[in-house]
């Protein structure tokens, strides 16, 4: 098992390096071969410990590989825990980076930077499988920084826009807002627990559970709420909640390959990956869940939202990531883990689907991504059309598609949650069904649907895209419909996650809606008279009546709610906040030890000033040095009489 | 009484010559006064039983040093009018110094701190008592580093005056040891092809 | 008798002279040599005072190593006075004031 997870990980590093490395001696072929070819290796291995640890009833592996690194005590180990949680990510993550690359082939056809592009994205699936598959918090930090950097590099593939450098070095400084604290969590498990191994973590945890932390003097907080707060707040600058979730949207800078890739299997989902992954800290903790919950609740309603006024058709579907990354976030909150990682697992490939769909649209468009110049292109690219109605169908959570089955069974938990903040959540979640209908199908209708908006030279041109690019939309429909009905009797309720996942007596909502589950078909049957899909359908019948058949509604409901549109358009005015009051507030920081602290004192007093002052005195001592032989002997004989004086004084004292 | 006497004569002669010696305006009268007061100052020391250093106050200072700052000053063309600019100017800077030196110095070793009520007169030695045995029995004992130190100072001192004042011209036939182990074969050896002349 | 104080007021005398000498003859090197050749002698005969006062031959040792340092002195004085005056044609110390700050 340990060469197997070895080969999983070092395969797409090999290609990485080659393809990065030696770009020019295989290339471009070559280049994406050697990529795609050890990702898919890397799908396939993945696949065993799939089957031998989920599906057969082998125990998870747990080694430590290598010592990187031994110090005071602490052993920074290079290891791989493979459960039924990390299993099952490697083959997600592994599948959608697979597809991403077979897609990319096409997508990046004429770009100059073809073989770096593949480079960055194999290193990309490289740094994720560390993460998933690590045994200890210290190479899962070094997964998540792996994957804010080759974010930050993919952001900025096409550097010499302006725009994608402003965004790329946004994400990263968002990132590494959420890193600080992530940092910080670790540092207090190793500072408490005096070990980085997840298995010795979370045997000792249980021990800490009355355990205080003073962190400002006079007020003692618990320190499992501290540690689980603050590696959230980790997770909420890779998982894009808000406030932390500015990076997420302007990320679309990079090409469409990279938005799927991040966006629906990778480094999004670490932190959601991360929480699961910590429940054993995180149950123990019920107020760091509810801010888990209503963090999470937040963010699903109200970027949601904000997917209603965005034109740029990756924007929406960017948003739409950050309102679904907000149901995972929720499920987190009300401990229904298995929840969260099921939505995380259909999500990934239906939005990976709409990305990729949306990309396929981008090619055909000739890179125009505004959706008022497009419709009607149903007619013209028809594998496109289907398989992006099937990740909306998915997205809104249609009964019999894989986000249902996800989506419902998280509202569920949420409405049998118990913890405060539940009631709130819940009414966010709900609402945000309705919102999540009518954006997605908002799309769905300016973009295939409708009268044929582009110019006429555009429209010449317009086919359906190459089958490099089409094969793996297909590949993605076919979970995107499946995944749901086939998982969701052993993930939610059944013994899928074994013990990798914890969740305590008290929370298990999970276990209760288990109760009441009676197969795939009685799921279906119950969500279809439920209020989720009535609120979906309602969606989708508001986005079809305002922009198929009275298309000048949308302007009126602008100009008559006025204010609260242009507030929708600002994003609510994070970016304007942030621009204003982090990086000009920094600035002007800056600005103000620059001229008071580096040129007034340092530069001014210390350095120049000292050396004036040397100078200064030099200048006036220097008039003693006469050159003088005798003026030297004055001197000795001054300091003689002015010694002999005081012995002198002494003798006759 | 005697001794008091010659003492008092030995003492007279070297603060007179002490004196002439910073007042006279030929270098060379200064320095043959400097020669009195070293033989006075020899003299005393003969009171005080260093016959030993006694003689070699003369032999090294009298018939070495100054020798050569006699010969120092003659060999130097010296114009002595502008050497004594300023002499009178100084002088009674030069009076009121010397005169607070020595209030200052006599409060210590005047009589009061060092008269023979405070310490006696020694007791002189025998007759067969010998200073120079006693001298070399502490120099070679005791003070062997010391001396052997003194030796090397001396050795710098030689060295030092010959490289400061050797003049490297042209005519000195000195060997240059670095440039000798610096030259190459082809410095020195040209090979010369000579046709053979055949005699016929 | 005569008392040891007799002795050292000799020396304190002679001492005092010689900075007179180097004060009136600030210009001359070759006075101030001598002063200074006073002024160890002065030295001298305090050391060899004491050391007969005391009966310890000791002091008389450090005479002879006053001489010797003193000998080397002037011998290392006087050539770079010869020196001094073949590159300068002075010996004024006035025109020596290279170190001039």
């Amino acid at each position: 098992m340990g060469n197997i997870c070895l080969a999983i990980v070092l395969a797409p590093l090999i290609g990485a390096i080659l393809a990065g490395l030696f770009g020019r001696q295989i290339g471009r072929a070559g280049a994406h071969w050697v990529t795609s070819g050890a990702v898919g290796l890397s799908f396939f291995l993945s696949l065993v410990p799939f089957a031998r640890i989920v599906l057969g009833d082998e125990a998870p592996y747990n080694a430590n590989l290598y010592t990187w690194l031994s110090t005071g005590g602490v052993d920074f180990h290079v290891g791989f825990l493979v459960d039924q949680l990390s299993a099952t990510m490697m083959v997600v993550v592994t599948f959608v980076s697979w597809m991403v690359h077979i897609y990319t082939i096409g997508y990046m056809h004429d770009d100059p930077g073809y073989q770096r592009f593949f480079s960055y994205i194999s290193l990309f699936t490289f740094s994720m499988l560390m993460l998933v598959m690590a045994n200890n918090f210290m190479q899962l930090f070094f997964g998540w920084e792996a994957v804010g950097l080759v974010s930050y590099l993919l952001i900025g593939f096409w550097y010499t826009r302006d725009s994608a450098i402003y965004a790329n070095l946004k994400a990263f400084l968002v990132n590494r807002v959420g890193d600080f604290g992530f940092l910080l969590g670790i540092a207090a498990v190793l500072m408490y627990f005096g070990s980085l191994d997840y298995a010795t973590v979370f045997a000792a945890a249980p021990k800490f559970d009355n355990a205080v932390i003073t962190v400002l003097p006079g007020h003692e907080w618990s320190l499992m709420t501290m540690i689980c707060l603050l590696l959230f707040v980790g997770a909420m600058g890779k998982s894009a909640q808000v406030p932390l979730h500015v990076w997420l949207p302007d990320s679309m800078e990079g090409p469409t390959p990279i938005s799927a890739l991040i966006h629906a299997a990778t480094m999004v989902t670490a932190g959601i990956f991360m929480v699961a992954r910590m429940s054993p800290l995180f149950e123990m903790s019920t107020t760091a869940l509810s801010v888990v919950l209503v963090i999470g609740a937040i963010t699903a309603f109200f970027m949601g939202l904000l997917g209603l006024v965005q034109n740029d058709i990756k924007r929406v579907i960017a948003y739409s990531t950050l309102s679904q990354l907000g149901y995972m976030t929720v499920a987190l909150g009300a401990s229904a883990y298995a929840a969260a990682i099921f939505h995380l697992f259909t999500h990934a490939f239906f939005k990976a689907l709409l990305f990729l769909a949306a990309g396929s649209v981008i090619i055909g468009m000739h890179h125009e991504q505004d959706m008022r110049k497009m419709g009607g292109l149903k007619r013209y690219m028809p594998k496109t059309y289907w398989t992006s109605l099937i990740g909306s169908l998915a997205l809104i959570g249609f009964p019999g598609f894989a986000g249902f089955f996800s989506k419902d069974a998280i509202i569920e938990a949420v409405a049998e949650s118990h913890i405060p903040g539940a009631g709130i959540a819940y009414a966010a979640v709900l609402s945000g069904v309705f919102v999540t209908a009518l954006y997605s199908f908002r799309l769905v209708f300016m973009v295939f649907h409708g009268e044929e908006r582009m110019d006429h030279h555009t429209r010449e041109h317009l086919h359906e895209s190459p089958a490099v690019v089409t094969i793996p939309l297909i590949l993605l429909a076919v979970p995107s419909v499946l995944a749901g009905a086939w998982f969701v009797g052993d993930m939610l309720f059944g013994t899928y996650f074994g013990s990798s996942i914890v969740v305590h007596e008290a929370h298990d909502v999970l276990g209760h809606l288990g109760e009441h589950y009676h197969g795939v078909f009685g799921m279906m049957t119950h969500g279809l008279v439920q209020p989720p899909f009535w609120l979906a359908m309602g969606g989708v019948a508001t986005a079809w009546y305002c922009y198929m058949k009275r298309t000048d509604i949308p302007q009126r409901v602008a100009d008559a709610f006025a204010m609260p549109y242009r507030v929708l358009l600002d994003k609510y005015g994070f970016d304007r906040f942030n621009e204003w009051f982090f990086a000009g507030g920094a600035r002007a920081f800056g600005a103000a030890l620059w001229r008071g602290g580096d040129v007034a004192l340092i530069d001014g007093l210390v350095v120049n000033g000292s050396a004036r002052a040397v100078g200064w005195w030099a200048g006036v001592i220097r008039h003693i040095q006469s050159g003088y032989l005798y003026h030297y002997a004055f001197a000795m004989i001054l300091g003689l009489l002015v010694l002999l004086g005081v012995f002198v004084h002494g003798v006759l004292a | 009484m005697v001794e008091q006497l010659v003492f008092y004569v030995f003492a007279g002669f070297l603060i007179f010559a002490a004196a002439m010696v910073i007042t006279v305006r030929n270098p060379v009268h200064a320095a043959l006064f400097l020669v009195l007061a070293f033989f006075s100052s020899a003299g005393l020391w003969l009171l005080l039983e260093a016959e030993f250093l006694a003689i070699a106050l003369v032999l090294v200072y009298v018939g070495a040093v100054m020798v050569l700052f006699l010969f120092v000053v003659m060999m130097l063309d010296i114009n002595i009018a502008e050497l004594r600019e300023g002499f009178a100017r100084y002088l009674p800077v030069a009076a009121v110094v010397a005169l607070v030196m020595m209030i200052a110095i006599g409060t210590v070793v005047g009589p009061q701190n060092f008269g023979l009520d405070q310490v006696p007169a020694a007791a002189s030695h025998a007759a067969d008592y010998s200073n120079t045995r006693e001298l070399g029995l502490a120099l070679y004992g005791q003070y062997i580093w010391p001396f052997e130190i003194a030796a090397v100072v001396l050795l710098v001192a030689i060295i030092a005056a010959i490289a400061l004042t050797l003049r490297a011209t042209r005519q000195t036939k000195a060997p240059r040891p670095e440039r000798q182990v610096q030259v190459r074969r082809a410095d020195r050896v040209r090979l010369v092809k000579v046709e053979a002349e055949r005699q016929s | 008798m005569l008392a040891l104080a007799d002795f050292l007021v000799i020396g304190a005398v002679l001492f005092c002279l010689s900075v007179a000498g180097i004060f009136i003859n600030r210009k001359n090197v070759i006075v101030l040599l001598m002063c200074i050749e006073l002024m160890l002698l002065a030295v001298n005969m305090n050391f060899i005072a004491f050391s007969h006062f005391n009966d310890d031959v000791a002091g008389q040792v450090f005479v002879f190593f006053i001489l010797t340092v003193a000998a080397a002195e002037a011998a290392i004085g006087l050539a770079i006075l010869v020196v001094l005056f073949r590159n300068r044609h002075s010996i004024n110390v006035e025109d020596l004031d290279m170190m001039k700050g």
